[in-house]
């Protein structure tokens, strides 16, 4: 079974958000279940990047709550390594509640052996390739006692193979280590390949215009018969079917 | 393409272009020389056809002479040593003082609204300024020239470091939020090693400033040292060794600009320069 890691909730209650003026989210209703995939996609500008910093508690919502249990560790679109460190320096920032030395040791060697870059753990982050550094960013996020994973784009500056390799990457490194995962994506095809379940935002002010469940096991291939339906259902939603 | 393969080995990332490094390294070291044989011959021929009266201008031999005399005596040893110190330590009173005051003032808005303005007014303020005040208020000896060095260096490396927090990009005090990261430990663990690729780099440009300064102090504040020694020869029309002076003040500041340079090398300042 789910080791506690995941046995953590995530929940917006009503919640509206803005700028001055601007609307952003409007009376927004978001129930995470503990281990449960859920991605948000939506028209670029609608709100998604709001909706994840509020998830996190980076802001607080104008109104209506955000309840949230375990601790929360976020992957950024940009790169977010800090480059005057070690890769494995890195990583050990998420082991930093880990007091005892040895244990702590023992975890990044783990860790390192999960993202097979073992060979890399003394490197800097500009030595990397692109999809390496994701894999270490993933890797920072798992360590310690994270519960839930929001993601931020995280493989949107990634080359579409990389990008390929990357969610089967994500799924597997998730087997591993279960976690709640809110994930934010504009790629479709990511959102029906990684997902139980995909919220379609609507325009500013963003609502949730259609929920979807994808039961499939994972990985899925791009080409599998839910996959597809699934882009079928999310683009006609956005509006962008042919 | 090539493919992006990361490096093993740190040193191969500083191989730039393909044009057969090792003829280049040569070339690093023989046309450097050959400008500087052309320079001397020149030298020597203005000296040869009396272009300047001899007085006025002396020739490499004469130079080379003055050279063998003032290492004998003692004098130019010295001279280095004392120079030497009060850059080190009033350059060194810069740095404590000046890189966490521009760290601060990075940091606060108010602050740097309040203080940027005057420390602009002071980096423009030509250090030479403060001779007379250096004069009564530290008579002479070391003080004047250390105190001169760090008007001169402290102003342009707080700005400096100031700005090179301003640039740091959110993402990093996001994470640094993330995994909690809070006041000093912030600091030291995030916008210091953030903006160090920066900061070095401005050490480099105020020592400059800070040696060209030390000459000029000491030819009014001190008995002794690298500028005192030119004032010295240009009173007793020493011209020749005057530019013996002005030889070891060139190369002493080449030299300690390499070894700033190396820090440049470090692994974890490595970043800034490699992108």
């Amino acid at each position: 079974m789910i080791d506690n890691h995941s046995a953590k909730k995530l929940v917006m209650d009503h919640v509206s958000h803005g700028y001055g003026e601007l609307a952003v989210l409007q009376n927004l209703n978001l129930e995470v279940s503990p281990g449960e995939f859920v991605v948000l996609v939506g028209p670029s500008g609608c709100g998604k990047s709001t909706l994840l910093n509020l998830l996190s508690g980076y802001i607080k919502p104008l109104s209506g709550l955000v309840h949230r249990e375990g601790l929360i560790r976020t992957v950024y679109q940009q790169d977010s390594l800090f480059p005057w460190l070690t890769v494995a320096e890195n990583i050990s920032m998420g082991l930093i509640q880990n007091k005892n030395t040895a244990a702590r040791e023992q975890e990044l060697r783990k860790l390192f052996e999960l993202i097979h870059l073992v060979d890399f753990k003394d490197h800097y982050p500009h030595q990397l390739s692109g999809g390496m550094r994701q894999r270490v960013e993933l890797a920072r996020v798992l360590a310690g006692d994270s519960d839930i994973l929001l993601m931020d784009e995280p493989f949107s500056a990634l080359d579409y193979q990389a990008r390929l390799r990357m969610r089967r990457e994500l799924i597997r490194l998730l087997k591993e280590r279960p976690r709640t995962v809110v994930f934010v994506t504009h790629d479709i095809e990511e959102a029906a390949q990684l997902a139980d379940r995909v919220l379609v935002l609507s325009n500013r002010p963003a609502s949730v215009c259609r929920e979807l469940k994808i039961n499939s096991p994972r990985p899925r291939d791009p080409a599998d018969e839910e996959v597809v339906q699934a882009m079928k259902v999310i683009l006609s939603e956005l509006g962008l079917q042919a | 393409m090539k493919p992006k393969i990361p490096e093993r080995s740190g040193a191969s990332v500083q191989v730039v272009n393909n044009k057969t490094p090792k003829r280049i390294s040569i070339l690093r070291y023989i046309l450097p020389v050959a400008v500087i044989t052309l320079l001397l011959l020149v030298w020597h021929f203005v000296c040869f056809f009396h272009v300047f009266p001899a007085y006025a201008l002396p020739s490499p031999g004469d130079v080379f002479k003055s050279f063998k005399e003032e290492i004998i005596s003692g004098r130019l040893v010295t001279d280095i040593i004392a120079s030497l110190w009060r850059v080190a330590v009033g350059f060194g009173i810069s740095v404590i003082l000046g890189i966490p005051v521009g760290l601060w003032l990075g940091q606060h808005l108010f602050a740097r609204l309040s203080f940027l303005p005057v420390l602009n007014f002071f980096r423009f303020l030509s250090p030479l300024a403060w001779i007379p005040f250096a004069i009564l208020w530290f008579h002479i000896g070391d003080k004047p020239a250390i105190f001169l060095v760090i008007m001169a260096t402290c102003f342009p490396l707080m700005l400096a470091t100031m700005t090179a927090v301003a640039t740091i990009p959110s993402i990093y005090f996001r994470v640094a939020q993330d995994y909690n990261y809070k006041g000093f430990e912030l600091v030291t663990r995030v916008t210091l090693p953030a903006v160090l690729p920066q900061v070095i780099t401005s050490l480099r440009v105020s020592y400059g400033i800070a040696w060209v300064v030390i000459v000029a102090a000491e030819m009014v504040g001190c008995q002794d040292g690298l500028g005192y020694g030119i004032w010295i020869a240009r009173n007793g029309l020493r011209l020749d060794s005057a530019v013996c002076y002005m030889i070891i003040i060139g190369l002493l500041g080449m030299g300690i600009d390499r070894l700033l340079n190396q820090l440049t090398k470090l692994p974890n300042i490595r970043w800034g320069y490699d992108r």
